[in-house]
This record gives C-alpha cells, sequence and structure tokens, in this order.
C-alpha cells in the first residue's frame, strides 16, 4: 500500500510531478505529428517527382534519416544546434544562446517520423490508380484541387495503417528526449526513482502509461479508420 | 515542390527544375560540410588516441545486436505459438506479452530491467543471477531480445497465418503429421513472407541498440558519448552516424539481394 502512497497527488507522492511528465510527453507527441506529416508528405511528392534532382534529393533525406538511430539524430540536433547558434549568438548578440530540448526534440522526431511517413504516403500515392488523376484532370479540376478533392481524401485512407504506426512509434521516441533534460515522462520517473530507491516500481508505472497511451491511440486511430473509410466499406 | 509530383500527363522534362537545383544544392553543401568536418577530427593523434574507441563500439553493437536477435527469436517462437494457438489462455498469454512490449518505449523497458533489478539485488544474489544483472551488457541484451522477440513473434506468426490454408489442408490430405506439414510446407513458405519484415527488424535494432549507450554499455554510441565528452567535439557523431548509416544500408541491400535470390521461383517471367 505505501507503493501506491508514492503515486498520490499530495506533498509526499509523485502523482504531480509525473502529470507534470505525461504533459510534457503528449505535448511533445502532439506537436510533432503534424511537423512529420505535412514534412513527410512533401518528401513523398518530391520522391514520386519526374524531375530527378527533387527525386534525389528526397531520397537522400529518407536514406539518412531512416538509417541513423532515433537517439543519434537527437544528439546531432541538441549539439549540432547548441554548437551552431552559440556559435552565432555570441557572433551577433554577444551572449550563447540555450537550445530549447523541447524543439531540438520536436525537430530531430520530426525528421525521423517525416522520413517515415514519407514511406507511407509514396507507397499510398501507388495505391491510387492513374485513372484517379485523368477522372479529375477530364472533368477539368486544376492539378490542385485534383489533389485536394480526388486524391488526398483516398490516400489518407490508404496512408492510415502506416501513419498510426508513425504515431505510436513518436510516442514511444519521446521518451529519447528525457536524455537531453527534458522533463517528459521517463526523466521525471528517473528523478523519482533517484529519490525513492524504487526504480521497478516507477519504471513499471512508466511503462504502463506509456501502454496506456498506446491503447487510447488504438481506439483513436480505430474511430479515424472507420472515418476514413466511409465511402469503401459499407456495413 | 508540388510542381514536380508525377501528376501530369507529359513525358518527364528533361531539364532539372530551379527547385531542384536549389534542393541538391542544399544537400552538396551539407554533405560537403560533413566531409569536412569528418576530416577535422581526423587529424594526428586524435586518430590514435579516439578512433580505435569508436571501431571497437562498432563491434560491440554488432555483437550487441546479433545477441540480442538470437535470443529475441527463440524467446519469439512459443509467443508465436501462443498467439496461433487455439487454446484461449495461451493466446491471451502471448498477446500480453507482445503488446507490452511493443506498446512501450524500449527505453523505458531497458531501464526498468536494469535499473529494477538493481533493487532486487539481494535477492538476485541469493538465486545466483546478479553476476549477470550486474553487467549493463547483459541487461542491454535481455532487453533488446525481449524486445524484439515480440516484433518477431508478431512477423512469425503474421506471416503462418499468410500461407493460404489449402497448403496445409493438402498436406493432411495426402497423410502428412503435423511436424512435416509445419516443417516442409507451411514454414519455407512462410519464411519468404517474413524474409522482408525480418530484414527490418534486424535495422530497427540496430537503431535501437543505441539505447544501451544510455546504461553505459559501451556500443558504438557509448565509445562515441565518451569521446564527446572527452573532447567536446561534434564531428565524432558524425563519424559514428556514418558507421551506423553504412552498417544499415549494407543489411537493407542484402536482405533485398536475399530475397530476390531466394523468390526467384516466383518471379514472373518476361
Amino acid at each position: 500500500m505505501d507503493s501506491l502512497a508514492l503515486l498520490s497527488f499530495g506533498p509526499n507522492g509523485w502523482g504531480n510531478q509525473l502529470a507534470g511528465g505525461v504533459a510534457v510527453t503528449v505535448a511533445l507527441s502532439l506537436a510533432t505529428l503534424p511537423v512529420g506529416l505535412v514534412a513527410g508528405f512533401f518528401v513523398a511528392l518530391g520522391k514520386q517527382s519526374a524531375d530527378p534532382l527533387i527525386k534525389l534529393s528526397a531520397e537522400i533525406y529518407t536514406t539518412i534519416f531512416r538509417g541513423l538511430p532515433e537517439l543519434l539524430t537527437l544528439f546531432l540536433v541538441y549539439y549540432g544546434a547548441q554548437f551552431g547558434f552559440s556559435a552565432l549568438s555570441k557572433l551577433i548578440l554577444g551572449y550563447a544562446v540555450e537550445i530549447n530540448p523541447f524543439l531540438a526534440g520536436m525537430v530531430a522526431l520530426g525528421l525521423v517520423s517525416s522520413s517515415y511517413a514519407s514511406e507511407t504516403f509514396l507507397s499510398a500515392f501507388r495505391g491510387i490508380p492513374f485513372g484517379q488523376y485523368e477522372g479529375a484532370y477530364a472533368v477539368g479540376l486544376s492539378r490542385y484541387l485534383t489533389l485536394r478533392l480526388v486524391i488526398v481524401p483516398q490516400l489518407l485512407r490508404l496512408a492510415l495503417p502506416g501513419l498510426s504506426n508513425m504515431w505510436l512509434n513518436l510516442m514511444k521516441d519521446t521518451a529519447l528526449v528525457s536524455v537531453i533534460t527534458l522533463n517528459d515522462l521517463l526523466r521525471i520517473t528517473t528523478v523519482a526513482v533517484g529519490a525513492t530507491k524504487q526504480p521497478f516500481f516507477f519504471y513499471t508505472v512508466a511503462c504502463l502509461i506509456y501502454l496506456l497511451f498506446s491503447m487510447l491511440s488504438s481506439i483513436g486511430i480505430w474511430r479515424i479508420d472507420a472515418w476514413a473509410s466511409r465511402g469503401v466499406k459499407p456495413r | 515542390m508540388t510542381t514536380g509530383a508525377t501528376v501530369t500527363l507529359q513525358p518527364p522534362t528533361p531539364r532539372p527544375s530551379v527547385a531542384g537545383v536549389i534542393l541538391i544544392g542544399i544537400w552538396a553543401v551539407v554533405l560537403l560540410g560533413l566531409i569536412l568536418a569528418l576530416a577535422s577530427s581526423v587529424s594526428g593523434d586524435r586518430l590514435d588516441r579516439y578512433g580505435w574507441l569508436i571501431v571497437r563500439g562498432f563491434f560491440t553493437t554488432i555483437r550487441l545486436v546479433a545477441a540480442s536477435l538470437i535470443v529475441g527469436a527463440a524467446i519469439s517462437v512459443p509467443v508465436a505459438a501462443g498467439r496461433l494457438s487455439r487454446n484461449r489462455v495461451a493466446g491471451v498469454l502471448a498477446y500480453a506479452y507482445s503488446y507490452f512490449f511493443r506498446g512501450t518505449p524500449l527505453i523505458a523497458q531497458t531501464f526498468l530491467i536494469y535499473y529494477g533489478a538493481g533493487q532486487f539485488a539481494l535477492e538476485l544474489r541469493g538465486i545466483g543471477l546478479w553476476w549477470f544483472f550486474r553487467d549493463a551488457y547483459n541487461c542491454a541484451i535481455l532487453a533488446f531480445a525481449l524486445n524484439t522477440a515480440a516484433y518477431q513473434s508478431e512477423i512469425l506468426s503474421g506471416a503462418i497465418r499468410a500461407v493460404p490454408a489449402g497448403q496445409r489442408e493438402a498436406a493432411h490430405a495426402l497423410g502428412l503429421h503435423a511436424f512435416p506439414i509445419l516443417w516442409r510446407i507451411v514454414l519455407p513458405q512462410a519464411l519468404i513472407i517474413a524474409l522482408r519484415p525480418y530484414g527490418n527488424e534486424v535495422v530497427l535494432m540496430i537503431k535501437a541498440s543505441a539505447i544501451a549507450s544510455i546504461i553505459t554499455v559501451l556500443d558504438l554510441m557509448g565509445q562515441t558519448r565518451y569521446v564527446f565528452s572527452q573532447t567536446y567535439d561534434i564531428s565524432f557523431y558524425l563519424w559514428a552516424a556514418v558507421f551506423y548509416l553504412v552498417l544499415v544500408e549494407a543489411l537493407r541491400r542484402a536482405s533485398n539481394a536475399l530475397e530476390r535470390r531466394i523468390t526467384r521461383h516466383l518471379a514472373r517471367a518476361k
């Protein structure tokens, strides 16, 4: 029972701190998701470009950020930005600017998730028959309108399984940001372990909280899938 | 960027667009800067002092990943059997196992095992297992193996399910027993389906193994972090990136070649 007291929200429990860590984890995941989706979409467009240079650029991007360990990407962004910005800001402002670990995490996870999302979008693009484009042009839609009204709605449905995987991975990868001192769920847990000497208990709790997120996400994804496939699967 | 999409019905334009030139120009500058940065850290005594540490870390990473994958494969077999079993209890247990390890971050699992074991040091000493958990390298292998076992069991059970039921029924009708059916009919076909996901899993494991560096294992990432803490030179991280990229790309190509080789009897005649 004294274990449960450790999780209480009072002055003796770690409830408040853990809730704060959960908030940071959720905020980082939600803030990175649109970055990964939008960047991934454009990289996918680039990958199926007729222009060989654009195609090559997009392929270099995904080869690098899918091949690097997420942790290394994070360090490269964090320390790289620290060195780059502090040199730059010393030059211009006269003092070194601190790099926000939240922002560094967002950029690093955005790079990783966008390269995964681009693969998903690319195979979804390939799943859309060419006749859809031809039909849209035949009724006089512009390229932009074709993309928005005809292609993207189908793309969403086809890409959803891959994108939901990307989201689940993104959420789990946010735990890595604890290493660059962002006070997310895992880092708060580590702080609590340091104070209470109860590693097994606290890391189990952290794992269960992540598991809860995965479950909630699965439910959400299931509902989005039902919405995205409303035109295809008559029930 | 949208201008480049192949939604056009015209043949591809032979002349590269301005956007393409700009993009490739950015990459050229980045790669040039990368090469300069990489070259800067191999000068003089730095190579002697730190170069071999990083190379040693590279081999530690390979050993770590290989051990985790092999142990994980062994654990994945009973889990996959549970996933495919008609027994409800076995099914639920196997699903819970795979759901837990796939639904939580590997870094949290690693902490749970490494630091969590520390809490039970006395008990583990009592049953004679402390020598194992005392070493961060062993804990990393255990955590990675349990994690990859969850993914591998999904790959394996999914691939076995994907083999058409007619194959099994035909073998059964010919009078084959359960084991030869599995060994000679189902598994060879399932492994072809599983090859690509297995290849992906190896790559994911290599990338995830960098997490071992956080619990003080001196793998490629761990050695790089150590060297960085000594020199404060970020180009060592770039070297680690090159090592990881080469390893991952080589494996990806090897696995693609292997797939082409063993599926050549399925390739359509042209």
